[in-house]
């Protein structure tokens, strides 16, 4: 072992494996390949994902299409289609929607309400979260209090919160809060629970302190857990707000799918809940493409 | 890092009277009993006993992450009372952090010291250089293979200058080819940095192979039941595993290993057993060694 490059080894084979990786990529053949060829090849990496597309695509419209037929002809077979909105009417009311500044109003009334409830849920839920799961008092003394808390449904909470805030707008808000808080809390602390003990001692042994550990170790490591809490949590907002909006609302997408029943507009009940998955849908999407951005060591697989 | 390459041999560890239990519902677990065992500066020496018997509690109280119940452990001169950049560990899980590139693995230990992020990213790159794995500074753990990880886990304990190096069966979880390049690595790194040595595992070869010196320690509660200089020349090569100097240092050591393997398994094993397990531990090559 008398070689200058002492920390090589002849036969350290990972290296050398290594370096020889990239040649074989690093040869193209002489002509750059045809079009025909690259889309052949394209179509053969993507081929899986096309294929779910395509069947996607063609089940979304296998159920318009039904949807479609059991309204046309109004079926009656245990349930009722005689009143049901048939899809080009919700199509119709959704043209004349989005020019009606009254229907944005209420989707942009929602929004606010469940970006508002969402982020405070998350910047107490979080931190209080990651402080339970370091110090044991601070756990043995909110620990109880949240567990009783947790099993009460959001929508329990209306007639109190009416009670407690002095608006509709504020009750509405802190119903919101309340029904993400507690994923994001529990899936914190179970993150938090998850901590290898292993990295918290390689990281005292290379001079880490209290402060560093719980920046450097245990925030990392639970946030693939506090994602999903954030996940879960984004879904129990809007099934939260929607309740609460249809209960004790002036305004927001859920008021506005109760109203369309009252006023006896059927096609706008169908727009009403398509519009509320959407936005369902664009928020859990929004919350994942944060999990890529913070985490990505874990979006490289 | 050139200054440590250049200083003296450091890190002298004496551990005296050391024993340690562990408390349990059935009572205390005394893990293990009346041990002193010493590396001298720039020493490798080798912990080899059945599993159980307490080795990584040894390694773990001089580390500084458990306190012994009786003894002391000290570090040229100065008692262990907890984990410090002074005495880097190597764990078999790899246990590197799964969210840091490589590179920023091993600059931990650095940026924890407050060193500049640009000086830091130059010395992990030089250190990173030095065991081949500079393709691979952006890579996340995930990706590497178990012998890289733990070349990186080496890496990042030898970062911030250590005086003494302990490894926990640092390449239990490798296969062998990779685990001989390994020690390879390890060697080098040793006689280039001139730190001390501590290092556990249970595989004898790897100790004779490694080690100035091996201890070899009792069932539980674990103690020394033999200290056994190796006085094979170095630089030494794999084919000295042949050598009947080897085999003869290997003979001696596995006949003491047998003995509390067996103990530690009950010692209800009769003779059918007994050649199960030599079996067992001889590996490859029992034909070679009889
Ligand atoms: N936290 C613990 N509590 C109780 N007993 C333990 C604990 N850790 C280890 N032991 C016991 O102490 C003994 C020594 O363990 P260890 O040092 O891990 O052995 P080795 O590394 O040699 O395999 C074992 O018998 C183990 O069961
Ligand atoms: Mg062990």
């Amino acid at each position: 072992m008398s070689s200058p490059a002492i920390l090589r080894h002849p036969e350290d084979s990972m290296p050398a494996i290594a370096e020889a990786g990239p040649v074989p990529a690093a040869t193209p053949p002489a002509t750059p390949p045809s079009f025909g060829t690259l889309a052949l090849r394209w179509y053969r990496l993507n081929q899986g994902r096309l294929r779910a597309t395509a069947i996607g695509i063609i089940s979304l419209l296998a159920f318009l299409l039904v949807w479609h037929l059991l309204t046309s002809y109004r079926v009656v077979f245990f349930v009722r289609f005689t009143n049901v909105p048939s899809p080009l009417a919700v199509y119709a009311s959704f043209t004349k929607a989005i020019h009606d500044p009254k229907f944005l109003m209420h989707i942009v009334l929602s929004c606010r309400r469940i970006f508002i409830g969402f982020s405070l849920a998350a910047i107490v839920g979080v931190p209080l979260g990651l402080i339970m799961g370091r110090f044991k008092l601070v756990h043995e003394i909110i620990f109880p209090v949240a567990e009783v808390l947790r099993p009460i449904p959001a929508i329990a909470w209306v007639p109190m919160a009416i009670m407690l805030w002095p608006t509709n707008e504020q009750s509405i808000v802190f119903i919101t809060f309340l029904g993400s808080f507690f994923p994001i809390l529990v899936n914190t602390l179970h993150g938090m629970s998850l901590v290898d003990p292993v990295l918290v001692r390689a990281a005292q042994c290379l001079g880490a302190r209290e402060r560093s550990i719980f920046r450097e170790v245990y925030f990392p490591a639970s946030l693939p857990h506090i994602f999903t809490g954030l996940t879960i949590g984004m879904g129990v907002a809007w099934v939260s707000l929607i309740a609460a909006e249809m209960i004790s609302g002036q305004y927001g997408i859920g008021y506005f799918t109760w109203e369309a029943y009252s006023l006896v507009q059927y096609a706008d009940i169908a727009l009403g809940m398509i519009a509320i998955g959407v936005l369902g849908l664009g928020s859990s999407l929004l919350i994942r493409g944060a999990g890529h951005l913070v985490m990505p060591w874990r979006s490289t697989r | 890092m050139s200054e440590s390459l250049a200083s003296e041999p450091k890190g002298h560890i004496e551990v005296s009277n050391f024993s340690l239990s562990y408390d349990s519902i059935e009572g205390p677990v005394q893990a293990v009993t009346d041990t002193q065992i010493h590396v001298k500066p720039g020493e490798f020496v080798s912990i080899v006993g059945p599993s159980g018997c307490g080795k990584s509690t040894l390694l773990n109280a001089v580390a500084g992450f458990l306190k012994p119940t009786t003894g002391i452990s000290t570090v040229d001169g100065e008692r262990v009372s907890g984990p410090s950049a002074e005495r880097g560990m190597v764990f078999q899980q790899y246990s590197l952090f799964p969210w840091k590139t490589v590179r920023e693995n091993v600059e931990f230990g650095l940026k924890m010291r407050g060193m500049p992020r640009s000086q830091r990213e130059r010395a992990a790159r030089t250190l990173l250089g030095l065991a081949g794995l500079e393709a691979f500074e952006k890579h996340y753990p995930e990706k590497l293979s178990g012998g890289m990880k733990q070349r990186v886990g080496i890496v990042r304990a030898l970062a911030t200058g250590p005086k003494v190096l302990l490894l926990d069966e640092p390449f239990g979880a490798l296969d062998a080819q990779t685990r001989v390049i390994m020690q390879q690595i390890l060697t080098n790194m040793w006689q280039r940095l001139k730190i001390s040595v501590l290092f556990v595992t249970h595989d004898i070869d790897e100790a004779i192979f490694l080690s100035d010196r091996v201890y070899c320690m009792t069932a539980r509660p674990g103690s020394i039941k033999a200290e056994i200089p190796i006085p094979l020349e170095r630089p030494r090569q794999q084919a000295m595993m042949m050598s009947s100097e080897f085999l003869a240092l290997r003979r001696g050591l596995m006949s003491l290993i047998r003995e509390e393997s067996l103990k530690a398994m009950g010692g209800e094993i009769n003779d059918m057993g007994m050649q199960g397990l030599n079996i067992e531990l001889h590996g490859h090559s029992l034909a070679d060694v009889i």
